[in-house]
């Protein structure tokens, strides 16, 4: 719009408005430049992970890699099997949903619903600077606090165990669980919860037979926005997990997760174009398709099925 | 009961029967209200004692290691003679390199998405692409950093690629903070300058910019305390936990205060704990100091600009 304003009345300076436009076109271009390295960055991780998986699945065939059940990169005989990585995740990140899932969902309530302005107000920092704290932090209280405490009631316990990651796993995702629920149920019109008082509902059965469900797409996703960000977790499951890579469901017993195994591999120094060096690609190519997948589900479930409240 | 009639009698006990069911079906509902109420308030209390009992066992852990050596030292072998004096150079060092690259890209970008793009399909994907960067790994950030930053551009395992990669981390976080802060200034705003004669750009950077400048700095400040925290990017980048010196320019090798705290932490030894939680308050510490910093700025600066 400013380019097609031609200055008519003859006191103007064309020249003066010819340099401000010209100028401005440099500042857009600048910024758009700005704006397109996102894209840049997503094509980038893309084409890295694709070009250096490509060379690791030239030496290990892609079907084994995803159906075997051995994974031992480290030690002859080599076995590139990733089922016991993803299963030490699955097993740590679902822990942590189950201890993230009911007490953020609840909080949540508590927050939008029957916490008083002041009582919010303090708790609502309180949450947030649980998310704020770095994950090594809770890696350290993992080691420290929670697997003693686990090996006092199950003296089997491993000194580093699954369950103990779990735990402070479900302790960072649930912030954000409680963070999004509670948006979601503030945002349920006050006219749902006046005609359910107006039936004579207690509030109890207004919030849960009303608002949550009618606030459910956007608390569903916050679940598995919860449970993908507990799956690309890494420190503080490379502290307390361990590294031991095992097909086995008990969580008392030392598991590896796909990060775990990044960061394993990457403490020590492995040599630029080795088989070592390669895998870590496959597995965080395997780690990203994953939580892609997650939160583009979640996405299209906020979409699909999130109600407008005319 | 004067009543006669039988039909009417047994209405009325039928009534009765019924009140009696309600004040009995009552009872049951408000014991579930209370109930309820009692279990979400424990969920909340529990999420608070957490927390309390999380600072607590560092605080208690890690205090008496705390002195004027721990910040002087450098790493050693020796739990009792280790410091963190290249770990806190080294973050210090990546944060202020991450901060010069990020925030204006973060802001341009967003200017950009938000004042300056015509919204065409173009625009719409770039919002596609940051919504999906965001809920990208760290760790796949780090991967991105060591396959393109330390060997395609060829900065080595140096606070040059940490910087870059933590920068490319938060970039989505800022841009996203910025949008939102941007589009809750007033329309009228933009209107009326647009109405006196000033140019798109103009009008952005007079007027929008610093009305919208405490929430742009508040997410930066908070994208950059999460970017001081982050240990996983910087392992694959190449943050080794043994150095003796502290860094003199943007190539040398680094360390940061979560790597350390990572190692300490890792190793089986009590005193090796200990340390881990010294240096676990010195990295809450700064990372509480950033945030408080952010609120400071917000309110400071929100007085300011009131509509």
């Amino acid at each position: 719009m400013p380019s097609s304003t031609l200055p008519q009345a003859g006191d103007l300076n064309l020249q003066a408005i010819l340099r401000v436009n010209w100028r401005e076109l440099l500042i857009v271009r600048f910024f758009q430049l700005c704006a397109w390295i996102s894209v840049v960055t997503s094509f980038a991780i893309i084409l890295i992970l694709t070009i250096e998986s490509s060379a690791f699945f030239k030496t290990v065939p892609f079907w084994d890699y995803l159906t075997g059940t051995n994974w031992s990169p480290l030690i002859e005989p080599r076995s590139f099997g990733v089922l016991p990585l993803i299963c030490g995740t699955a097993v740590v990140s679902l822990g942590a949903c189950l201890i993230a899932v009911p007490i953020g969902l609840a909080s949540a309530i508590y927050l939008a619903e029957y916490a008083s302005p002041v009582t919010r107000r303090i708790i609502k920092p309180t949450v947030e600077l649980l998310a704020g704290i770095p994950s090594v932090v809770y890696g350290y209280f993992a080691v420290t606090t929670v697997t003693p405490m686990l090996q006092r009631f199950f003296p089997s316990t491993d000194v580093f165990n699954a369950a103990s990651a779990a735990i402070v796993l479900g302790i960072m995702v649930l912030p954000m669980i409680t963070t999004l629920c509670d948006d979601a149920i503030r945002a349920t019109p006050r006219s749902l919860h006046e005609g359910g008082f107006a039936l004579a509902a207690t509030k109890s059965e207004v919030t849960i037979g009303i608002l949550v469900p009618s606030a459910m797409s956007a608390i569903m996703a916050s679940f598995i926005l919860g449970f993908s960000r507990a799956i690309g977790e890494t420190m503080a499951v490379a502290l307390a997990a361990g590294s031991t890579p095992t097909m086995g469901l008990n969580p008392l017993t030392s598991m590896q997760t796909m990060t775990g195994y990044i960061v394993q591999v990457a403490m020590g120094d492995v040599p630029h174009g080795t088989i070592e060096y390669q895998s870590i690609f496959a597995v965080a190519a395997t780690l990203f398709v994953m939580t892609l997948i997650l939160n583009i589900f979640s996405q299209y479930i906020v979409r699909r099925f999130t109600r407008s409240w005319e | 009961m004067t009543s006669s009639d039988p039909q009417k009698t047994a209405a009325l006990t039928q009534t009765t029967e019924l009140d009696s069911q309600f004040v009995d079906n009552l009872t049951r509902r408000r014991l579930q209200a209370t109930l309820f109420h009692g279990i979400i308030s424990l969920a909340t209390a529990a999420v608070v004692t957490l927390l309390v009992l999380l600072l607590f066992k560092i605080w208690h852990d890690g205090q008496s290691y705390l002195n004027w050596d721990f910040l002087k030292n450098f790493p050693s072998r020796a739990a009792s003679r280790a410091g963190i004096a290249s770990a806190l150079a080294g973050s210090m060092a990546i944060i202020t390199m991450t901060a010069m690259i990020s925030v204006a890209l973060g802001i341009g970008a967003a200017l950009y998405l938000e004042e300056l793009a015509p919204k065409t399909r173009a625009g719409r994907f770039i919002e596609m692409n940051i919504a999906n960067l965001c809920g990208v790994p760290s760790l796949v950030y780090g991967i991105l950093g060591l396959a393109v930053f330390v060997r395609f551009f060829g900065f080595g395992r140096s606070i040059l690629a940490a910087g870059f990669t933590l920068a490319i981390m938060i970039l989505p976080i800022i841009i996203i903070a910025s949008r939102e802060s941007l589009r809750s200034v007033p329309n009228g705003i933009r209107m009326a300058a647009l109405a006196l004669g000033a140019t798109r750009w103009q009008t952005t950077w007079h007027h929008l910019l610093p009305a919208a400048a405490p929430g742009i700095l508040t997410g930066i400040i908070l994208a950059l305390s999460r970017a001081l925290g982050e240990a996983a990017p910087l392992i694959l980048v190449g943050g080794v936990t043994y150095i003796a010196f502290l860094p003199e320019s943007a190539f040398d090798s680094f360390t940061t205060l979560p790597i350390q705290i990572f190692n300490w932490a890792g190793r089986p030894q009590e005193e090796f704990h200990g340390i881990a939680a010294a240096a676990i308050i010195v990295l809450m510490g700064l990372v509480l100091m950033t945030n408080a910093l952010a609120i400071l700025i917000r309110s400071r600066m929100e007085r300011k600009h009131r509509w």
